[in-house]
């Protein structure tokens, strides 16, 4: 499966759909449903290989390269990074190393989300963002040498 | 059902509000609820003054100028060992060491008196509910004196098992290391108790004053314990200033801690000579503007009276798990017979850290992990707590708040 759109045009969308939202309980309600929906990980990845350990909750990332495209797959104990897990695996998943590595990830910035990627929220959250970021330089030097 | 209960208290907690201006911003468009008194008390508004006005009037080094501005200041950062000797009835002022919290306290003594006094094959002793500020300080030691580490059990409820502390006990204990107040479960440990008894076996105790020293009462002198740490950020005063308290035969013998300015008498390439107590442990230049400023945070505290505020803080503590016990799914962690100011809590199938943002988003402000005590944790075999604290200026509404606030974060996570 290939994805037609490009990294920003993704941002675009999640940026779109979160100014329809008045209040952050509609916002946080929105996340926390998409990390109920997010698909659960198979427990085979549920390992200290995988895990990307936070300070409070812990993230499970697992990703894989095919075609020249990184797809990733990922999981929460907490259901809101959950939810923020759901947005980053949208907008990175399926693309290049290239376009992943040169994404600064603004649109969590543009839905006030912002502090879950800070230093004081100290969950596997930003962890779990430096991960993807290595899953991907570590294709693209794979892809040289192949 | 709890209907809202009245507190007893003498205080006018309207007017002690006032005296604290953070707790009129707001935060995510609501009102701030602040009930993360554990982890840092705010400041009342004169000890924000005397900061500004240490910086404003008196600013300059302490002990060594003969100018006006350095006896000034000299005065104002040395007035404060006097307000802290009272404030724990030490005997002498010098028993009192300033630090940079309670967590340099406990490593000082681990690495003087522990160096100095542990041998291979003795014994320390901790609790199973220690801050790890009062863990790691011991391994570190304990590995290079080859001593040995010792951990009394936490029950089901959140106590001490005292029968446990006296097997535990025996000739072999050379210091018997115990928090106060427990910090994550709010559990008062019976520190009287265990200090006569380790005394009884030539050991000596260091209680760990972090949460306590704004709560209880606190004679060092009555409770006998040879070292006594606390903070001044968890009392009303700044961040980065603490104290040490150590009986002073046990102070003087011991090897000097930091090496630098301040801690000397005379220096000479062949031999250096250290100052006496207390300013033998206080090498370099201090932290003047917030030792100045944690004056009038132990004036302000004295000014209320300990004992009207713990009237106030245990019917917020009664009300808040009263209200708790009544949400369905919620399970209160330690249920001690002797508590102070803390409410720790886990919801039936929600992460904390879920609880914690929502309640964030109400302008409501608790701790959830696992509070720098992650052995505790695992001994209760869970990730981590919700937690409450509370302090003097808190109110029965908000606690109100909170409960609505876990109410709506269940409603949507579940």
């Amino acid at each position: 499966m290939s994805n037609v759109k490009s990294i920003p045009e993704i941002e675009a969308e999640i940026v779109d759909e979160f100014s329809l939202f008045d209040s952050w309980d509609d916002k946080y309600e929105y996340i926390i449903d998409l990390g109920k929906k997010l698909q659960p990980l198979d427990e085979a990845y549920k390992k200290d290989e995988y895990k990307v350990k936070g300070c409070q909750s812990t993230v499970w990332l697992a990703a894989d390269y095919k075609d020249g495209k990184v797809t990733y797959k990922a999981e929460s104990d907490a259901i809101i990074v959950k939810g923020l897990i759901s947005m980053l695996i949208r907008v990175l998943s399926d693309h290049t190393p290239d376009e992943i590595l040169a994404t600064d990830m603004d649109f969590i910035n543009k839905i006030g989300m912002t502090s879950h990627l800070a230093q004081t929220r100290s969950n596997g959250l930003r962890a779990m963002v430096k991960q993807m970021k290595h899953y991907a330089l570590a294709y693209k030097s794979l892809k040289f040498d192949v | 059902m709890i209907t809202a209960v009245e507190t007893n208290t003498v205080l006018d907690i309207a007017a002690i509000r006032n005296d604290f201006p953070i707790l009129n911003r707001k935060v995510k468009g609501h009102p701030l609820v602040y009930l993360d008194n554990a982890a840092t008390s705010q400041k009342p508004q004169v000890v924000i003054d005397a900061l500004v006005g240490y910086y404003t009037e008196l600013n300059a080094n302490v002990h060594r100028g003969i100018h006006t501005l350095a006896e000034e200041a000299t005065a104002a950062f040395e007035a404060t060992r006097d307000a802290l000797q009272q404030f724990i009835n030490a005997r002498h002022r010098e028993e009192i060491i300033y630090t940079k919290g309670t967590t340099e306290g406990i490593n000082l003594v681990a690495y003087t008196w522990g160096r100095s006094n542990l041998n291979e094959g003795d014994e320390v002793i901790i609790s199973g509910m220690e801050h790890h500020s009062n863990i790691v300080p011991w391994q570190i030691v304990c590995e290079e004196r080859k001593a040995v580490l010792k951990v009394i059990p936490v029950t089901e409820a959140g106590e001490l098992d005292m029968e446990a502390f006296y097997q535990l006990l025996s000739e072999k204990t050379k210091i018997v290391s115990i928090v106060h107040v427990s910090n994550a479960l709010g559990t008062i440990n019976p520190v009287k108790e265990i200090i006569d008894a380790a005394h009884q076996k030539g050991a000596v105790v260091l209680v760990d004053g972090a949460q306590s020293s704004l709560h209880l009462d606190i004679d060092v002198q009555e409770l006998d314990c040879d070292f006594f740490a606390l903070s001044a950020h968890k009392m009303l005063g700044p961040t980065g200033a603490g104290a040490l308290y150590g009986k002073k035969q046990l102070l003087e013998a011991m090897p000097v801690f930091n090496g630098g300015g301040e801690m000397i008498k005379e220096v000479r390439f062949e031999k250096t000579t250290y100052n006496e107590l207390p300013y033998k442990f206080e090498a370099g230049t201090p932290n003047i503007a917030d030792f100045v400023a944690f004056k009038p945070a132990i004036e302000y505290i004295n000014t209320l009276g300990k004992k009207n505020m713990r009237v106030h803080e245990d019917a917020l503590l009664r009300y808040a798990t009263g209200k708790i016990k009544e949400i369905d799914g919620i399970r209160i962690i330690g249920e001690a017979k002797q508590k102070a100011s803390v409410l720790s809590f886990v919801i039936d199938g929600v992460h904390p850290q879920d609880v914690g943002i929502l309640l964030d988003n109400k302008g409501i402000a608790v701790r959830t992990g696992h509070h720098c005590a992650e052995p505790l944790m695992n001994r209760f075999c869970i990730p981590g707590t919700i937690r409450a604290s509370f302090a003097v200026y808190n109110t029965m509404e908000e606690i109100d708040q909170l409960a609505a606030g876990l109410k709506k974060a269940i409603s949507l996570l579940k």
